[in-house]
């Protein structure tokens, strides 16, 4: 146990909890993360690294760790890739390391890093460069073993068992990032009295202010957090939530937050995790820095971490990495752990000072309590593979070279500094550009050269205190005051008006600090680079050696070497690593860092789960289901269904013993001798009235509609302006200013708002409007040889006769006490009936008529036997027939194109060049030499079979077995079809199979259409 | 992801409850065109980095189309105005050009 017997901030020693890593039971205490819980358990092998399977042990104790990625939950709660440094611990948790086989201990990917001490397998450009012949082996050696060696966790084997929602939130400013700068920025914002959200991605408000030991408001940092954040706690007009992200900024003043809300108290019904869609007038991001490692040789080894994290775990949670420590460092932050450790009781061997004179207040106070503070040194080497051992300390000659006998310091912990980088991530998502600060050796917002913007066109992001390169606490404070009030101001509210402990300047206690200085890197001996393992970014497994590689192979720019080494492009998005690696390049290429630049930063900043973006729209709410009102009846009655759009819709009725084909062969063969019953209502229906809309109508469809006599149908064309056709169906006109048209089925909503369109945007003086009333009908089909004997068993009788009700007329009457709209149109060919009635009378008329039809062989059927019959007429089907590249003309549907008629929505463009040319594909039937032989849909035709490539003349758009004519047919969009008639075309099929098909009409049946007119 | 209200019904509308309609103001040319003009108002579009004139409907509200004056850099949003016009609000035009003195002009 490493554990403190005093400190520990956030950890409440009275409540033990027993959580379980790979297999074994161990403690911990509320408050604790499963880092600091592992590290008190004196755990510091905690995984094993991407690509070489190396050791690796907990580097930071933030968002940006890059090693510590576990397992953790179980079974459906199962979640791969979760940093242990933000896991907070709970009773029960279980959690297990990664990437290791067959154990944490003993791991056979681990040959790999052995492998490249000799030579590196895993360079710069790996993937690029190796294993590219022989082709085959990729596939079915290469590929294979790199997925099993390589990866991060497993996927997860069940589905989520937790749920998860979104919260829609405006508000006047947004403030991200809870520490000193976030919680002042919010309360100077706040006394103005705008609304506020307060955000902390951890589960305590504070920030570096709990840690750092500064004095704010004569008050000591972690008591001026909570009284700041108690004063902020009791304002009407301020939400805050600790365990929130910023995720990402977008344009316009949206953010995107997560909120863990009980991944540290799981129970049942509550959300696990939250989106917050933000709309903010103002933003201000108070996401603080990060500190950036050194780049020495073996500094990965489990034992070597972040300064900054080393005193987060000792101030924090009251637990010490080691006994026994080394710190390495450019900067007089770093002090502060050697000051912690000492307090903390363990033995701080040397600071390793890079610098030539370190004369600051906090190296001051490190000499008093006789800490040995050594300049222009450098660790050489790490020692130690499984856990730090000890460092070979080197002198550091003014070329930056390694020079003299190194010499040993044995230690158990290793803490570096390489400088502080702000996280400035968030401002970069929405267009913040950054400059190089060479003084702090730093990238910091340079909101002069871009900043993310409203719709007003006004900068509405801004960072504060750290995030904006003000690292001193003085500075840090005073940026976010000055932060907070003009966000405030530009919201609309005045911060000097109202009162508040925060107005104005906050009084800051702190030492000052030196300057840092730019250390890039530290050889192990000699000159540059030797060997490879200088580790850059650990989670991605790059080294300086890589980026070396990089720059000597020519990817000077840093967004080339980076997509070249996989640089900061692992879950961490190179938190720790981006500024280290640029610089390197920097080096090799003799650049500055500022004329290298930086990559451009993506959201999320941290991930984001995947259910927490899905929300509560996942399974049932995915997307929502249409059902007719006769589905129930469907369900009942065996029902296979099949999604049509957003219905679903039966494909066929099954009875028992048959199987698909079966049971569409029987419902077609029914149909055509007997009569068969066809739920309709999927069909889109468009209600178009107004005083203009038969002359609107005229220009929607290809074909005249003002002329329709009320009481008629008439089949029509739409096309888009561009002159492809667009959907059909029958228009009926209902009285003298209204009609009804029928979409495809799906389709309404598309023809819709097309009709919307031209209405509202180009011929918006005409007086017509459309409503899609598809929901309030219901629509069944009643076709085949005794359709009419069943309307008459229903008590249509009058109505239905002959005479009475022609092909391609409509009448008003009831049925079985349904009021209906009865339509004579058929699109199976045989005499039909389309009975449209209110929908809440759908399953009245269904059973009716399946009832009246009994003695009549009546059976329903469902949309392949409506496919078949409308293919065995040669009626096209929109998406089978047309597929945005194909005109009425093509489809040899000239009848339906007016040529009287100035103007229609496709006519100019029909008359374009390529539109008229003679040899366009056009629609003719296929019948295959052999009749049992079924083209595959999609098929290609050719004139000739040749070695591939083959020209295609055309490919089958329809294709079926059609139990009527007892063969196969076809519909074919062919290259000068319709001059093709009784030509023999071949289609070469997979496996080498060639079949032979017969170009002829595609009406296949009763072409003179005796059977509908009967 | 832009914010614009909606000059039909007054809405402040996020992106996703509209539906983007390409440049505005097209002239439509019908039977009778030549194939030059035809062309040109069914296939050429502007582009520009800066002042544009769009079409979009508030699909997902009250279903109306809209113009909106945007730059396409900044995504600063100049106005709205009803889609039953032929050419921006002279008000709208002389709003653009007091911030964007380098402006071309909308034709």
């Amino acid at each position: 146990m490493t554990r403190l017997s005093v400190g520990g901030r956030l950890i409440d020693r009275s409540k033990e909890i027993s959580f379980e890593f790979n297999g074994r039971r161990l403690s911990g205490y509320r408050g604790d993360t499963l880092a600091s819980a592992l590290l008190a358990n004196g755990k510091r092998l905690v995984g094993r690294s991407f690509k070489y399977h190396r050791p690796r042990g907990i580097v930071a104790s933030g968002a940006e760790e890059p090693n510590a990625l576990m397992g953790v939950g179980r079974g459906g709660r199962f979640e791969p890739n979760q940093r242990a440094t933000t896991t907070e611990l709970y009773d029960g948790l279980t959690a297990e390391s990664q990437n290791h086989w067959p154990s944490l201990r003993f791991d056979i990917g681990a040959v790999n890093a052995a492998a490249a001490s000799v030579a590196p397998i895993f360079p710069a450009g790996f993937y690029y460069k190796t294993f590219i012949y022989p082709r085959a082996a990729w596939k079915h050696v290469y590929e294979p073993l790199i997925r099993r060696m390589a990866g991060l966790g497993k996927a997860p084997k069940r589905g989520d068992s937790d749920i998860y929602e979104h919260f829609h939130v405006h508000t006047d400013v947004l403030v991200i990032g809870g520490g000193a700068a976030g919680l002042a920025a919010a309360r100077t914002a706040a006394g103005s009295g705008a609304r506020v959200l307060l955000v902390e991605q951890t589960a305590a408000w504070g920030g570096r202010a709990l840690v750092d030991g500064v004095t704010i408001d004569g008050l000591p940092g972690p008591d001026w957090a909570a009284r700041e954040t108690s004063a902020l706690e009791a304002m009407p007009n301020v939400r805050m939530r600790l365990r929130c992200t910023g995720a990402g900024l977008y344009d316009h003043g949206y953010a995107m937050l997560h909120e863990r809300v009980s991944d540290h108290a799981p129970a049942p019904g509550v959300p696990r995790h939250r989106l917050w869609r933000v709309r903010a007038k103002r933003i201000v991001v108070a996401s603080g820095a990060i500190e950036r490692p050194l780049t020495f040789a073996l500094n990965d080894a489990p034992g070597v971490m972040l300064a900054s994290a080393v005193r987060d775990y000792v101030e924090l949670y009251g637990v010490c990495p080691g006994r026994n420590a080394v710190i390495a460092a450019n900067n007089d932050d770093a002090y502060r752990t050697a000051l912690a450790l000492d307090a903390a009781g363990v033995e701080v061997r040397a600071v390793l000072d890079t610098r030539r004179a370190v004369e600051g207040e906090l190296p001051a106070r490190a000499r008093e309590r006789g800490i040995p503070v050594r300049l222009r040194t450098g660790i050489a080497f790490v020692r130690g593979g499984t856990g730090v051992r000890g460092v070979q300390v080197g002198r550091l000659s003014d070329s930056g070279r390694m020079t003299g006998a190194p010499e040993t310091v044995d230690c158990d912990l290793v803490a570096m500094s390489g400088g502080w980088s702000p996280a400035v991530h968030l401002f970069s998502h929405c267009g913040g550009k950054l400059r190089w600060d060479d003084a702090q050796v730093m990238f910091r917002p340079a909101p002069e050269r871009g900043a993310p913007s409203g719709p007003d066109g006004a900068v509405n992001t801004r960072c504060a205190g750290a995030a904006n390169g003000e690292l001193q606490a003085a500075a840090c404070l005073a940026d976010a005051v000055e932060a907070g009030a003009d966000a405030a101001r530009a919201a609309g509210f005045a911060p000097e008006a109202a009162g508040g402990a925060s107005e104005g300047a906050v009084a800051v206690d702190a030492p000052e600090e030196a300057p840092v200085e730019a250390h890039w890197f530290t050889p192990s001996r000699g000159g540059y680079v030797h060997g490879t393992k200088h580790w850059v970014d650990f989670q991605n497994d790059v080294t300086a050696a890589d980026i070396r590689l990089a720059a000597q192979e020519g990817y000077e720019s840093i967004e080339h070497a980076k997509r070249y080494t996989t640089l900061g492009m692992a879950t961490d998005q190179g938190k720790t690593s981006n500024v280290n690696g640029l610089a390197l390049l920097a080096d090799e290429l003799g650049k500055s860092v500022s004329e290298v630049g930086v990559t451009t930063f993506r959201p999320p900043y941290a991930p984001v789960s995947m259910g927490a973006i899905a929300g509560r729209n996942a399974g049932p709410f995915f997307k929502a289901v249409r059902k007719t009102r006769m589905h129930d009846w469907h369900e009942r009655h065996g029902a296979d269904f099949e999604p049509v759009g957003d219905w679903r819709r039966p494909y066929c009725f099954r009875r028992r013993g048959e199987d698909r084909p079966a049971a569409v062969t029987r419902e077609i063969l029914n149909t055509r001798r007997n009569v068969g019953l066809l739920d309709a209502s999927t069909l889109g229906k468009l209600a178009v009235k107004g005083p203009d809309a038969g002359e609107f109508l005229d220009l929607v469809y290809t074909n005249a509609m003002s002329t329709l006599k009320p009481g008629r149908c008439r089949y029509g064309l739409m096309c888009t302006e561009n002159g492809f056709l667009f959907d059909d169906g029958v228009a009926a006109r209902i009285g003298e200013d209204e009609y009804l048209l029928h979409t495809t089925s799906g389709g309404a909503e598309r023809v819709h708002a097309h009709l919307e369109e031209w209405l509202q945007t180009e011929w918006w003086d005409m007086k017509v409007h459309v409503a899609d009333v598809t929901d309030q009908w219901a629509q069944i089909v009643v076709a085949g040889p005794n359709a009419r004997k069943v309307l008459e068993a229903a008590g249509a009788s009058a109505d239905v006769a002959a005479e009475a009700l022609a092909f391609m007329s409509w009448i008003e009457t009831r049925i079985a006490g349904c009021p209906v709209r009865l339509y004579r149109i058929s699109f199976s060919g045989e005499l039909s009936y389309e009975i449209a009635t209110p929908a809440n009378c759908g399953a009245i008329l269904w059973e009716a008529l399946l009832k009246a039809g009994e003695p009549f062989g009546i059976m329903p059927y469902g949309t392949e036997a409506l496919h078949v019959m409308r293919a065995e007429k040669g009626f096209i089907m929109i998406g089978d027939e047309t597929d945005g590249t194909v005109t009425p003309q093509d489809l040899g549907l000239h009848w339906a194109v007016s040529r009287k008629k100035d103007d229609f929505i496709g006519k100019r463009a029909q008359e374009r060049a390529d539109l008229t040319r003679p040899d366009r594909k056009q629609l003719v039937g296929l019948t295959t030499e052999e009749p049992e032989e079924v083209l595959p849909d999609g098929a290609h035709a050719v004139e000739v079979v040749t070695a591939p490539p083959m020209r295609t003349v055309g490919h089958v758009t329809s294709t079926y077995y059609s139990p009527t004519l007892g063969r196969s047919i076809a519909m074919a969009l062919i290259e000068r079809g319709s001059a093709r008639m009784g030509e023999t075309l071949t289609f070469p099929l997979e496996g080498g199979k060639v079949v032979k098909a017969v170009v002829c009409d595609p009406v296949f049946l009763d072409k003179e259409g005796i059977r509908q007119n009967v | 992801m832009l914010v614009l209200t909606c000059p039909n019904c007054g809405a402040l509308c996020e992106e996703t409850e509209l539906v983007p309609g390409g440049e505005a103001h097209l002239k439509r040319f019908g039977p009778g065109s030549n194939d030059g003009e035809f062309e040109s108002y069914l296939f050429y579009r502007k582009n520009p980095k800066g002042v544009h004139f769009e079409r979009w409907r508030h699909a997902f509200g009250c279903g109306k189309w809209f113009h909106a004056a945007r730059c396409t850099a900044t995504l600063e949003v100049f106005g709205t105005y009803s889609a039953q016009t032929t050419e921006p609000p002279a008000s709208l035009i002389a709003a653009i050009r007091a911030k964007r003195p380098d402006w071309e002009g909308w034709r």
